[in-house]
Protein backbone atom coordinates (compact mmCIF):
# COMPACT_ATOMS: atom_id res chain seq x y z
CA UNK A 1 0.00 0.00 0.00
CA UNK A 2 1.69 3.27 -0.90
CA UNK A 3 0.05 5.63 1.74
CA UNK A 4 -2.73 6.20 4.01
CA UNK A 5 -3.57 9.99 4.94
CA UNK A 6 -5.31 10.37 8.44
CA UNK A 7 -7.34 14.11 8.26
CA UNK A 8 -6.79 16.28 11.23
CA UNK A 9 -10.51 17.72 12.33
CA UNK A 10 -9.81 21.29 13.95
CA UNK A 11 -12.01 21.75 16.67
CA UNK A 12 -13.43 25.47 17.13
CA UNK A 13 -10.62 26.14 20.06
CA UNK A 14 -8.12 25.33 17.16
CA UNK A 15 -6.81 22.23 18.95
CA UNK A 16 -6.92 18.99 17.47
CA UNK A 17 -9.79 16.43 17.91
CA UNK A 18 -9.81 13.67 20.02
CA UNK A 19 -11.16 11.60 17.31
CA UNK A 20 -8.72 12.66 15.20
CA UNK A 21 -5.83 10.98 17.36
CA UNK A 22 -7.93 7.63 17.77
CA UNK A 23 -8.35 7.75 13.84
CA UNK A 24 -4.24 8.14 13.32
CA UNK A 25 -3.73 5.68 15.81
CA UNK A 26 -6.11 3.14 13.81
CA UNK A 27 -3.97 4.12 10.86
CA UNK A 28 -0.67 3.04 12.00
CA UNK A 29 -2.21 -0.35 13.04
CA UNK A 30 -3.46 -0.23 9.02
CA UNK A 31 -0.49 0.74 8.09
CA UNK A 32 1.70 -2.12 9.93
CA UNK A 33 -0.98 -4.54 8.66
CA UNK A 34 -0.76 -3.23 5.21
CA UNK A 35 3.17 -3.94 4.64
CA UNK A 36 4.48 -1.18 6.33
CA UNK A 37 2.62 1.33 4.62
CA UNK A 38 3.26 5.07 4.62
CA UNK A 39 0.94 7.17 7.30
CA UNK A 40 0.46 10.60 6.69
CA UNK A 41 -1.77 13.01 8.70
CA UNK A 42 -3.00 16.32 6.94
CA UNK A 43 -4.58 19.23 9.12
CA UNK A 44 -5.97 22.15 7.19
CA UNK A 45 -7.28 25.94 8.42
CA UNK A 46 -6.65 28.87 9.14
CA UNK A 47 -4.00 28.49 11.92
CA UNK A 48 -3.08 25.02 11.58
CA UNK A 49 0.15 24.60 13.82
CA UNK A 50 -1.29 23.67 17.18
CA UNK A 51 -3.28 20.57 15.70
CA UNK A 52 -0.17 19.83 13.05
CA UNK A 53 2.14 19.45 15.85
CA UNK A 54 -0.83 17.30 18.14
CA UNK A 55 -1.34 15.01 15.35
CA UNK A 56 2.73 14.88 14.53
CA UNK A 57 2.46 13.37 18.63
CA UNK A 58 0.69 10.43 16.48
CA UNK A 59 2.12 9.75 12.82
CA UNK A 60 5.34 10.35 11.47
CA UNK A 61 4.16 12.97 9.24
CA UNK A 62 1.98 16.07 8.61
CA UNK A 63 1.51 18.01 6.49
CA UNK A 64 0.19 21.79 7.63
CA UNK A 65 -1.96 23.49 5.00
CA UNK A 66 -3.21 27.16 6.36
CA UNK A 67 -6.51 28.28 4.58
CA UNK A 68 -7.50 31.60 5.89
CA UNK A 69 -11.20 30.81 4.61
CA UNK A 70 -11.91 28.40 7.22
CA UNK A 71 -11.84 31.21 10.02
CA UNK A 72 -14.93 32.91 9.07
CA UNK A 73 -16.65 29.91 6.80
CA UNK A 74 -18.22 26.78 7.23
CA UNK A 75 -15.30 24.95 6.73
CA UNK A 76 -16.23 21.34 5.40
CA UNK A 77 -16.19 22.25 2.08
CA UNK A 78 -13.25 24.28 2.01
CA UNK A 79 -10.90 21.69 3.38
CA UNK A 80 -12.59 18.88 1.03
CA UNK A 81 -11.64 20.76 -2.30
CA UNK A 82 -8.42 21.75 -0.70
CA UNK A 83 -7.54 18.20 0.35
CA UNK A 84 -9.25 16.95 -2.94
CA UNK A 85 -6.35 18.73 -4.72
CA UNK A 86 -3.69 17.31 -2.49
CA UNK A 87 -5.34 13.90 -3.20
CA UNK A 88 -4.66 14.17 -6.74
CA UNK A 89 -1.64 15.78 -6.54
CA UNK A 90 0.51 12.79 -3.99
CA UNK A 91 -2.37 9.82 -4.55
CA UNK A 92 -2.34 7.94 -1.32
CA UNK A 93 -4.15 4.96 -1.67
CA UNK A 94 -5.93 5.18 1.88
CA UNK A 95 -7.69 8.79 3.60
CA UNK A 96 -8.93 8.08 6.78
CA UNK A 97 -11.09 10.86 8.55
CA UNK A 98 -13.86 11.09 11.67
CA UNK A 99 -17.37 10.00 11.15
CA UNK A 100 -18.54 13.27 13.09
CA UNK A 101 -20.54 16.11 11.83
CA UNK A 102 -17.14 17.62 10.06
CA UNK A 103 -16.56 13.98 9.49
CA UNK A 104 -18.84 13.37 6.72
CA UNK A 105 -19.40 16.70 5.57
CA UNK A 106 -15.89 16.58 4.31
CA UNK A 107 -15.36 12.67 3.52
CA UNK A 108 -18.69 13.49 1.15
CA UNK A 109 -17.49 16.61 -1.02
CA UNK A 110 -14.05 14.69 -1.36
CA UNK A 111 -15.31 12.00 -2.54
CA UNK A 112 -17.54 13.53 -4.73
CA UNK A 113 -14.61 15.54 -6.12
CA UNK A 114 -12.40 12.91 -6.35
CA UNK A 115 -14.48 9.98 -7.25
CA UNK A 116 -13.53 7.47 -4.65
CA UNK A 117 -15.81 5.32 -2.76
CA UNK A 118 -16.78 5.67 1.04
CA UNK A 119 -16.69 3.30 3.64
CA UNK A 120 -18.58 5.19 6.16
CA UNK A 121 -18.76 4.88 9.86
CA UNK A 122 -16.69 1.85 10.21
CA UNK A 123 -16.62 0.72 14.04
CA UNK A 124 -13.47 -1.24 13.18
CA UNK A 125 -10.75 -1.19 10.43
CA UNK A 126 -8.14 -4.02 9.56
CA UNK A 127 -5.49 -4.41 6.68
CA UNK A 128 -5.75 -6.92 4.21
CA UNK A 129 -3.83 -7.19 0.73
CA UNK A 130 -6.49 -6.10 -1.24
CA UNK A 131 -6.81 -2.83 1.14
CA UNK A 132 -8.74 -2.01 3.79
CA UNK A 133 -11.51 -4.08 5.76
CA UNK A 134 -13.97 -2.33 7.64
CA UNK A 135 -16.63 -3.24 10.39
CA UNK A 136 -20.15 -1.94 10.34
CA UNK A 137 -22.88 -2.38 12.30
CA UNK A 138 -25.93 -2.20 10.33
CA UNK A 139 -29.66 -3.29 10.58
CA UNK A 140 -30.22 -1.68 14.22
CA UNK A 141 -27.39 -3.83 15.02
CA UNK A 142 -28.71 -6.83 14.04
CA UNK A 143 -25.94 -7.60 11.54
CA UNK A 144 -21.90 -6.87 11.46
CA UNK A 145 -20.49 -6.79 7.88
CA UNK A 146 -17.41 -6.29 6.53
CA UNK A 147 -16.87 -4.27 3.43
CA UNK A 148 -13.97 -3.35 1.16
CA UNK A 149 -12.96 -0.93 -1.21
CA UNK A 150 -12.85 -1.20 -4.77
CA UNK A 151 -9.18 -1.87 -5.81
CA UNK A 152 -8.17 -1.39 -1.81
CA UNK A 153 -8.83 2.36 -2.50
CA UNK A 154 -10.60 5.24 -1.08
CA UNK A 155 -12.23 7.17 1.80
CA UNK A 156 -12.99 5.53 5.53
CA UNK A 157 -14.66 7.53 8.17
CA UNK A 158 -13.83 5.83 11.95
CA UNK A 159 -16.75 6.03 14.67
CA UNK A 160 -15.50 7.75 17.90
CA UNK A 161 -14.10 5.46 20.63
CA UNK A 162 -13.29 2.50 17.91
CA UNK A 163 -9.81 2.65 19.39
CA UNK A 164 -8.20 4.42 22.53
CA UNK A 165 -5.63 6.68 21.11
CA UNK A 166 -2.03 6.01 21.67
CA UNK A 167 0.79 8.37 20.70
CA UNK A 168 3.69 7.13 18.14
CA UNK A 169 7.05 6.06 20.07
CA UNK A 170 8.75 9.32 18.53
CA UNK A 171 7.22 12.50 17.39
CA UNK A 172 6.56 13.19 13.67
CA UNK A 173 7.41 16.25 11.23
CA UNK A 174 5.24 19.15 10.09
CA UNK A 175 6.07 20.06 6.98
CA UNK A 176 3.94 23.42 5.63
CA UNK A 177 2.24 23.49 2.34
CA UNK A 178 1.24 25.66 0.36
CA UNK A 179 -3.23 25.35 -0.22
CA UNK A 180 -3.26 24.18 -4.04
CA UNK A 181 -6.54 23.77 -6.15
CA UNK A 182 -9.25 26.32 -6.34
CA UNK A 183 -12.12 27.05 -4.88
CA UNK A 184 -14.85 26.34 -6.67
CA UNK A 185 -17.76 26.07 -4.94
CA UNK A 186 -18.95 28.92 -2.70
CA UNK A 187 -17.81 29.70 0.67
CA UNK A 188 -20.58 29.95 3.11
CA UNK A 189 -19.72 32.76 5.63
CA UNK A 190 -20.86 32.25 9.65
CA UNK A 191 -22.55 35.55 10.40
CA UNK A 192 -22.82 34.62 13.62
CA UNK A 193 -22.06 31.92 16.51
CA UNK A 194 -24.35 31.45 19.35
CA UNK A 195 -23.28 29.35 22.70
CA UNK A 196 -25.86 27.15 23.74
CA UNK A 197 -26.98 28.28 27.40
CA UNK A 198 -26.12 25.09 29.55
CA UNK A 199 -24.36 24.02 26.90
CA UNK A 200 -24.28 20.14 27.88
CA UNK A 201 -20.76 17.94 27.30
CA UNK A 202 -21.11 16.67 24.21
CA UNK A 203 -21.91 12.97 23.74
CA UNK A 204 -20.07 12.50 20.41
CA UNK A 205 -16.95 11.10 22.21
CA UNK A 206 -17.91 10.83 25.31
CA UNK A 207 -15.95 7.90 27.08
CA UNK A 208 -19.31 7.85 29.48
CA UNK A 209 -23.03 8.89 28.85
CA UNK A 210 -26.06 8.84 31.32
CA UNK A 211 -28.90 9.13 29.57
CA UNK A 212 -32.55 9.80 30.73
CA UNK A 213 -35.93 8.76 28.72
CA UNK A 214 -39.42 9.50 29.32
CA UNK A 215 -39.76 8.33 32.47
CA UNK A 216 -37.24 11.01 33.99
CA UNK A 217 -40.58 12.90 34.17
CA UNK A 218 -39.23 16.13 33.52
CA UNK A 219 -36.79 19.31 32.86
CA UNK A 220 -35.90 18.64 36.40
CA UNK A 221 -35.24 14.98 36.58
CA UNK A 222 -32.33 15.59 34.50
CA UNK A 223 -30.93 17.10 37.43
CA UNK A 224 -30.25 14.38 38.90
CA UNK A 225 -29.32 12.91 35.01
CA UNK A 226 -26.80 15.54 35.07
CA UNK A 227 -25.44 15.05 38.43
CA UNK A 228 -24.55 11.37 38.24
CA UNK A 229 -23.28 12.31 34.58
CA UNK A 230 -20.60 14.99 36.47
CA UNK A 231 -20.02 12.37 39.51
CA UNK A 232 -18.79 10.01 36.63
CA UNK A 233 -16.90 12.50 34.29
CA UNK A 234 -19.75 11.86 31.75
CA UNK A 235 -21.76 13.58 29.29
CA UNK A 236 -25.73 13.35 29.46
CA UNK A 237 -27.69 11.89 26.62
CA UNK A 238 -31.69 11.48 26.59
CA UNK A 239 -34.05 9.82 23.72
CA UNK A 240 -36.22 11.42 21.17
CA UNK A 241 -39.39 11.21 23.82
CA UNK A 242 -37.47 13.57 26.55
CA UNK A 243 -35.97 15.75 23.34
CA UNK A 244 -39.17 16.12 21.91
CA UNK A 245 -40.55 16.88 25.05
CA UNK A 246 -38.49 19.71 25.55
CA UNK A 247 -36.49 18.74 28.77
CA UNK A 248 -33.57 18.67 26.85
CA UNK A 249 -31.82 19.95 23.55
CA UNK A 250 -32.06 17.92 20.56
CA UNK A 251 -28.25 18.14 20.53
CA UNK A 252 -28.01 15.39 23.56
CA UNK A 253 -30.42 13.01 21.53
CA UNK A 254 -28.92 9.76 20.63
CA UNK A 255 -30.72 7.12 18.42
CA UNK A 256 -32.24 6.91 15.11
CA UNK A 257 -32.45 10.70 14.10
CA UNK A 258 -29.91 11.64 16.79
CA UNK A 259 -26.70 10.29 17.25
CA UNK A 260 -25.05 6.88 17.18
CA UNK A 261 -22.44 6.66 20.25
CA UNK A 262 -20.23 3.55 21.80
CA UNK A 263 -19.35 4.53 25.02
CA UNK A 264 -17.46 2.46 27.69
CA UNK A 265 -20.26 3.03 29.75
CA UNK A 266 -23.81 3.99 28.69
CA UNK A 267 -26.23 4.34 32.08
CA UNK A 268 -29.75 4.41 30.89
CA UNK A 269 -32.14 6.22 33.10
CA UNK A 270 -35.92 5.46 32.50
CA UNK A 271 -35.02 4.20 29.14
CA UNK A 272 -37.25 1.21 27.64
CA UNK A 273 -34.67 0.80 24.88
CA UNK A 274 -37.53 0.81 21.53
CA UNK A 275 -35.25 -0.11 18.55
CA UNK A 276 -35.53 3.54 17.63
CA UNK A 277 -33.23 4.44 20.78
CA UNK A 278 -30.95 1.13 20.70
CA UNK A 279 -30.26 1.63 16.73
CA UNK A 280 -27.86 4.82 18.77
CA UNK A 281 -26.27 2.95 21.88
CA UNK A 282 -25.90 -0.63 21.39
CA UNK A 283 -22.66 -1.12 21.05
CA UNK A 284 -21.63 0.77 24.20
CA UNK A 285 -19.40 -1.70 25.85
CA UNK A 286 -21.18 -1.41 29.62
CA UNK A 287 -25.13 -1.16 29.63
CA UNK A 288 -26.94 -0.55 32.52
CA UNK A 289 -30.48 0.33 33.01
CA UNK A 290 -32.63 1.70 35.69
CA UNK A 291 -36.76 1.31 34.94
CA UNK A 292 -39.76 0.19 36.87
CA UNK A 293 -40.71 -2.32 34.12
CA UNK A 294 -38.63 -5.71 34.38
CA UNK A 295 -39.90 -6.52 30.73
CA UNK A 296 -38.61 -3.11 29.10
CA UNK A 297 -37.06 -4.18 26.01
CA UNK A 298 -33.86 -2.30 27.51
CA UNK A 299 -33.82 -5.26 29.56
CA UNK A 300 -32.73 -7.67 26.59
CA UNK A 301 -29.71 -6.21 25.95
CA UNK A 302 -28.30 -4.64 28.94
CA UNK A 303 -25.43 -6.31 31.40
CA UNK A 304 -27.49 -4.87 34.57
CA UNK A 305 -30.69 -3.69 34.97
CA UNK A 306 -32.31 -2.60 37.91
CA UNK A 307 -35.86 -2.53 39.05
CA UNK A 308 -37.04 0.05 40.45
CA UNK A 309 -37.68 3.61 41.00
CA UNK A 310 -35.10 6.05 38.82
CA UNK A 311 -35.13 8.60 41.32
CA UNK A 312 -34.47 6.50 44.82
CA UNK A 313 -32.15 4.21 42.40
CA UNK A 314 -30.46 7.54 41.12
CA UNK A 315 -29.96 9.04 44.10
CA UNK A 316 -27.99 6.52 45.63
CA UNK A 317 -25.87 5.29 42.87
CA UNK A 318 -24.66 9.00 43.08
CA UNK A 319 -24.60 9.24 46.69
CA UNK A 320 -22.33 5.83 46.83
CA UNK A 321 -20.15 7.90 44.02
CA UNK A 322 -19.68 10.67 46.20
CA UNK A 323 -18.33 8.88 49.22
CA UNK A 324 -15.56 6.89 46.74
CA UNK A 325 -14.37 9.92 45.23
CA UNK A 326 -15.16 11.79 48.35
CA UNK B 1 -40.13 30.20 -3.24
CA UNK B 2 -39.66 26.67 -4.96
CA UNK B 3 -38.08 23.87 -2.80
CA UNK B 4 -37.06 20.66 -3.94
CA UNK B 5 -36.54 17.38 -1.48
CA UNK B 6 -34.21 15.14 -1.34
CA UNK B 7 -36.05 12.11 0.13
CA UNK B 8 -35.36 8.12 0.01
CA UNK B 9 -37.17 5.21 0.64
CA UNK B 10 -35.86 3.27 3.43
CA UNK B 11 -36.59 -0.25 5.15
CA UNK B 12 -39.31 0.73 7.65
CA UNK B 13 -36.39 0.20 10.72
CA UNK B 14 -39.20 -0.51 12.98
CA UNK B 15 -40.50 -3.76 10.80
CA UNK B 16 -36.96 -5.64 11.67
CA UNK B 17 -37.36 -7.16 8.33
CA UNK B 18 -33.88 -5.68 7.18
CA UNK B 19 -31.54 -8.52 5.55
CA UNK B 20 -28.87 -8.75 2.77
CA UNK B 21 -29.77 -10.36 -0.27
CA UNK B 22 -26.81 -12.87 -1.50
CA UNK B 23 -24.60 -10.55 -2.99
CA UNK B 24 -24.25 -8.54 -0.07
CA UNK B 25 -26.47 -5.55 -0.70
CA UNK B 26 -29.59 -4.60 1.03
CA UNK B 27 -33.11 -6.28 0.03
CA UNK B 28 -34.84 -3.61 -0.39
CA UNK B 29 -37.89 -6.20 -1.84
CA UNK B 30 -38.06 -7.82 1.77
CA UNK B 31 -39.22 -4.99 3.80
CA UNK B 32 -41.91 -2.31 3.64
CA UNK B 33 -40.63 0.84 2.82
CA UNK B 34 -41.20 4.60 4.48
CA UNK B 35 -39.46 8.11 3.91
CA UNK B 36 -36.24 8.15 5.71
CA UNK B 37 -36.91 9.73 9.37
CA UNK B 38 -34.62 12.89 8.45
CA UNK B 39 -35.69 13.87 5.27
CA UNK B 40 -39.42 13.87 6.87
CA UNK B 41 -38.15 16.66 9.00
CA UNK B 42 -37.04 18.47 5.96
CA UNK B 43 -40.15 18.10 3.85
CA UNK B 44 -41.97 19.45 7.29
CA UNK B 45 -40.13 22.82 6.96
CA UNK B 46 -40.14 22.81 3.39
CA UNK B 47 -43.89 22.48 3.05
CA UNK B 48 -44.04 24.99 5.89
CA UNK B 49 -42.08 27.91 4.01
CA UNK B 50 -44.10 27.75 0.56
CA UNK B 51 -46.72 28.38 2.88
CA UNK B 52 -45.47 31.17 5.04
CA UNK B 53 -44.52 32.35 1.24
CA UNK B 54 -47.85 32.08 0.27
CA UNK B 55 -46.68 30.74 -3.48
CA UNK B 56 -44.04 27.93 -5.02
CA UNK B 57 -43.74 24.27 -4.97
CA UNK B 58 -41.90 21.54 -3.18
CA UNK B 59 -40.48 19.20 -5.75
CA UNK B 60 -39.68 15.79 -3.94
CA UNK B 61 -36.79 14.15 -5.75
CA UNK B 62 -35.78 10.80 -5.31
CA UNK B 63 -33.77 7.82 -7.02
CA UNK B 64 -35.30 4.26 -6.17
CA UNK B 65 -36.72 0.86 -7.42
CA UNK B 66 -39.77 1.70 -9.84
CA UNK B 67 -41.64 0.87 -6.50
CA UNK B 68 -40.94 4.16 -5.23
CA UNK B 69 -43.72 6.12 -6.29
CA UNK B 70 -45.70 4.03 -3.45
CA UNK B 71 -43.87 6.19 -0.80
CA UNK B 72 -43.37 9.26 -2.82
CA UNK B 73 -47.14 9.19 -2.33
CA UNK B 74 -46.80 9.87 1.03
CA UNK B 75 -44.53 12.96 0.75
CA UNK B 76 -47.28 13.92 -1.69
CA UNK B 77 -50.13 13.76 0.76
CA UNK B 78 -47.81 15.85 3.21
CA UNK B 79 -48.54 18.53 0.82
CA UNK B 80 -45.95 18.11 -2.04
CA UNK B 81 -46.60 20.05 -5.18
CA UNK B 82 -44.95 17.14 -7.78
CA UNK B 83 -42.32 14.23 -7.11
CA UNK B 84 -39.65 13.24 -9.59
CA UNK B 85 -38.48 9.79 -9.64
CA UNK B 86 -34.69 8.50 -10.56
CA UNK B 87 -34.98 5.01 -11.56
CA UNK B 88 -33.01 2.64 -14.42
CA UNK B 89 -32.89 -1.09 -13.67
CA UNK B 90 -28.77 -0.23 -13.88
CA UNK B 91 -29.17 1.58 -10.35
CA UNK B 92 -29.69 -1.11 -8.04
CA UNK B 93 -26.55 -1.26 -6.08
CA UNK B 94 -25.19 1.75 -6.75
CA UNK B 95 -22.55 3.09 -4.00
CA UNK B 96 -22.34 6.77 -2.91
CA UNK B 97 -20.33 7.87 -5.19
CA UNK B 98 -22.92 6.89 -7.99
CA UNK B 99 -26.00 7.80 -5.77
CA UNK B 100 -24.41 11.62 -5.50
CA UNK B 101 -23.26 12.06 -9.59
CA UNK B 102 -27.03 11.14 -9.95
CA UNK B 103 -28.69 12.98 -7.66
CA UNK B 104 -26.43 15.50 -8.88
CA UNK B 105 -27.49 15.41 -12.01
CA UNK B 106 -31.15 14.94 -11.58
CA UNK B 107 -30.85 18.42 -9.70
CA UNK B 108 -29.74 20.49 -12.26
CA UNK B 109 -32.83 19.41 -14.76
CA UNK B 110 -34.53 21.46 -11.91
CA UNK B 111 -35.32 25.14 -10.83
CA UNK B 112 -35.30 26.08 -7.24
CA UNK B 113 -33.76 28.37 -4.55
CA UNK B 114 -33.73 25.52 -2.23
CA UNK B 115 -32.62 21.85 -2.17
CA UNK B 116 -33.36 20.28 1.17
CA UNK B 117 -31.74 16.75 2.42
CA UNK B 118 -32.18 14.97 5.48
CA UNK B 119 -28.63 14.57 7.46
CA UNK B 120 -28.36 11.04 7.22
CA UNK B 121 -30.70 8.09 6.14
CA UNK B 122 -31.84 4.96 8.61
CA UNK B 123 -30.41 2.43 6.05
CA UNK B 124 -26.55 3.24 5.26
CA UNK B 125 -26.62 5.99 7.60
CA UNK B 126 -22.99 7.05 5.87
CA UNK B 127 -24.20 11.19 5.68
CA UNK B 128 -22.32 11.90 2.78
CA UNK B 129 -24.65 11.80 -0.02
CA UNK B 130 -25.83 15.80 0.55
CA UNK B 131 -22.20 17.36 0.71
CA UNK B 132 -20.95 15.16 -2.14
CA UNK B 133 -24.30 16.94 -4.29
CA UNK B 134 -23.25 20.42 -3.30
CA UNK B 135 -20.03 19.95 -4.43
CA UNK B 136 -20.92 18.30 -7.80
CA UNK B 137 -23.43 20.88 -8.45
CA UNK B 138 -21.08 23.99 -7.10
CA UNK B 139 -24.23 25.05 -4.56
CA UNK B 140 -23.79 26.35 -1.34
CA UNK B 141 -23.67 23.94 1.37
CA UNK B 142 -25.29 24.67 5.02
CA UNK B 143 -25.76 21.82 6.96
CA UNK B 144 -27.19 20.04 10.22
CA UNK B 145 -29.44 22.75 10.02
CA UNK B 146 -32.13 23.26 13.00
CA UNK B 147 -33.52 26.27 11.61
CA UNK B 148 -33.92 27.39 8.26
CA UNK B 149 -34.66 31.23 7.45
CA UNK B 150 -34.93 32.09 3.68
CA UNK B 151 -35.42 35.75 2.57
CA UNK B 152 -36.42 35.55 -0.65
CA UNK B 153 -36.49 39.47 -1.09
CA UNK B 154 -32.63 39.17 -0.45
CA UNK B 155 -32.22 36.10 -2.71
CA UNK B 156 -30.54 34.71 0.48
CA UNK B 157 -30.83 31.99 3.43
CA UNK B 158 -30.03 31.95 6.75
CA UNK B 159 -29.34 28.96 8.63
CA UNK B 160 -28.70 27.59 12.55
CA UNK B 161 -26.04 24.66 12.06
CA UNK B 162 -25.87 22.46 15.47
CA UNK B 163 -22.18 22.52 16.87
CA UNK B 164 -21.14 21.03 19.97
CA UNK B 165 -21.28 24.82 22.25
CA UNK B 166 -24.38 25.98 20.24
CA UNK B 167 -24.99 27.19 16.85
CA UNK B 168 -22.95 28.54 13.59
CA UNK B 169 -25.29 30.99 11.72
CA UNK B 170 -24.34 30.15 8.53
CA UNK B 171 -25.76 32.62 5.41
CA UNK B 172 -25.58 32.14 1.48
CA UNK B 173 -27.18 33.09 -1.46
CA UNK B 174 -29.77 30.83 -3.11
CA UNK B 175 -30.12 28.67 -4.56
CA UNK B 176 -28.37 26.98 -1.87
CA UNK B 177 -28.17 23.03 -0.55
CA UNK B 178 -28.85 22.48 2.85
CA UNK B 179 -29.06 19.71 5.36
CA UNK B 180 -31.57 19.10 7.69
CA UNK B 181 -31.93 17.71 11.62
CA UNK B 182 -34.91 16.76 13.63
CA UNK B 183 -34.06 19.95 15.45
CA UNK B 184 -36.56 21.29 12.76
CA UNK B 185 -39.60 20.28 13.82
CA UNK B 186 -42.41 17.33 14.02
CA UNK B 187 -43.70 16.04 10.38
CA UNK B 188 -47.71 16.72 10.15
CA UNK B 189 -49.55 13.30 9.29
CA UNK B 190 -51.30 13.43 6.17
CA UNK B 191 -55.03 14.46 6.17
CA UNK B 192 -57.27 12.05 4.32
CA UNK B 193 -57.90 15.14 1.82
CA UNK B 194 -54.10 15.19 1.30
CA UNK B 195 -54.17 11.62 0.76
CA UNK B 196 -56.71 12.07 -2.00
CA UNK B 197 -54.97 14.97 -3.68
CA UNK B 198 -51.50 12.76 -3.29
CA UNK B 199 -53.18 10.30 -6.16
CA UNK B 200 -53.43 12.71 -8.94
CA UNK B 201 -50.36 14.52 -8.25
CA UNK B 202 -47.51 13.94 -11.19
CA UNK B 203 -44.48 12.02 -10.61
CA UNK B 204 -42.59 11.80 -13.44
CA UNK B 205 -39.74 9.79 -14.28
CA UNK B 206 -35.84 10.11 -15.17
CA UNK B 207 -33.79 7.49 -16.43
CA UNK B 208 -29.93 7.32 -16.84
CA UNK B 209 -30.28 8.34 -20.45
CA UNK B 210 -32.51 11.40 -19.72
CA UNK B 211 -29.87 12.42 -17.15
CA UNK B 212 -26.67 11.19 -19.89
CA UNK B 213 -25.04 8.99 -17.18
CA UNK B 214 -23.15 5.63 -18.59
CA UNK B 215 -24.65 2.42 -16.63
CA UNK B 216 -21.44 1.30 -16.68
CA UNK B 217 -20.58 3.42 -14.05
CA UNK B 218 -22.85 3.21 -11.85
CA UNK B 219 -24.84 0.33 -9.55
CA UNK B 220 -22.88 -3.11 -8.80
CA UNK B 221 -21.09 -3.02 -12.03
CA UNK B 222 -19.90 0.63 -11.04
CA UNK B 223 -19.43 0.40 -7.25
CA UNK B 224 -16.56 1.50 -5.51
CA UNK B 225 -17.24 -0.62 -2.31
CA UNK B 226 -18.61 -3.68 -1.75
CA UNK B 227 -19.60 -6.29 1.30
CA UNK B 228 -17.49 -8.74 1.77
CA UNK B 229 -18.72 -10.51 4.53
CA UNK B 230 -21.12 -10.42 7.20
CA UNK B 231 -22.69 -12.24 10.30
CA UNK B 232 -24.62 -11.95 13.68
CA UNK B 233 -23.22 -9.57 16.28
CA UNK B 234 -21.30 -11.38 19.18
CA UNK B 235 -23.99 -12.16 21.76
CA UNK B 236 -24.21 -10.23 24.54
CA UNK B 237 -23.74 -11.68 27.84
CA UNK B 238 -27.29 -12.79 29.91
CA UNK B 239 -28.67 -9.74 31.72
CA UNK B 240 -28.34 -9.42 35.20
CA UNK B 241 -31.69 -8.33 36.80
CA UNK B 242 -31.47 -6.47 39.90
CA UNK B 243 -34.42 -6.04 42.24
CA UNK B 244 -32.73 -5.22 45.68
CA UNK B 245 -33.47 -2.27 47.48
CA UNK B 246 -32.11 1.71 46.20
CA UNK B 247 -29.16 1.27 48.51
CA UNK B 248 -27.91 -2.27 47.66
CA UNK B 249 -28.76 -1.87 44.33
CA UNK B 250 -26.74 0.90 43.92
CA UNK B 251 -24.30 -0.90 45.54
CA UNK B 252 -24.21 -3.45 42.85
CA UNK B 253 -24.06 -0.75 40.13
CA UNK B 254 -21.31 0.72 41.79
CA UNK B 255 -19.35 -2.32 42.34
CA UNK B 256 -20.00 -3.46 38.51
CA UNK B 257 -18.83 0.45 37.51
CA UNK B 258 -15.72 -0.54 39.80
CA UNK B 259 -15.19 -4.42 38.47
CA UNK B 260 -15.18 -2.89 35.00
CA UNK B 261 -12.61 0.26 35.84
CA UNK B 262 -15.43 2.79 34.93
CA UNK B 263 -14.45 4.42 38.14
Amino acid sequence: MAGIWVHGEITGDGSLAKLSTEVATLARALAAESGGADVTGVVIGSDPAGAAAELARYVPRVLAVTEPATAEHAAGTIVAQRLAALVDEHDPDVILAGAGPEGRDLAGALSALTGRGILANAIALRGSPDGPVATHSVFGGKLITESALTGGRGIVTIRPNTVTAEPAGSAGKVETVAPTGELAQPAVPIVDRIEAKGAAASIDDARIIVAGGRGVGGPDGFGLIQDLATALGGAVGATRAAVDSGWIPYSQQIGQTGKIVKPQLYLAMGISGAIQHKVGMQTASTIIAVNRDPDAPIADFADMIVVGDLVAVGQAILAQLRERSG
Amino acid sequence: MRIVVLTKPVPDPASGGERLTAEGRLDRANSPAVVNGNDEYVLEKALKLVEAAGEGEVIVLTMAPATAPETMRKALAMGATRGVLVTDPAIGGSCTVATTRILAAALKTLEFDLALAGVDTSDGGAGVVAPGVAALTGLPYLSYAATIEPDAAAGKVRVNRITPAGYDVLEAPTPALISGTQALGEPRYPSLKGIMAARNKEIATLSLADLGIDPATVGTAGATTKVVGSRPPEPRAATRVVRDEPDEAARQVVALLAERRLI
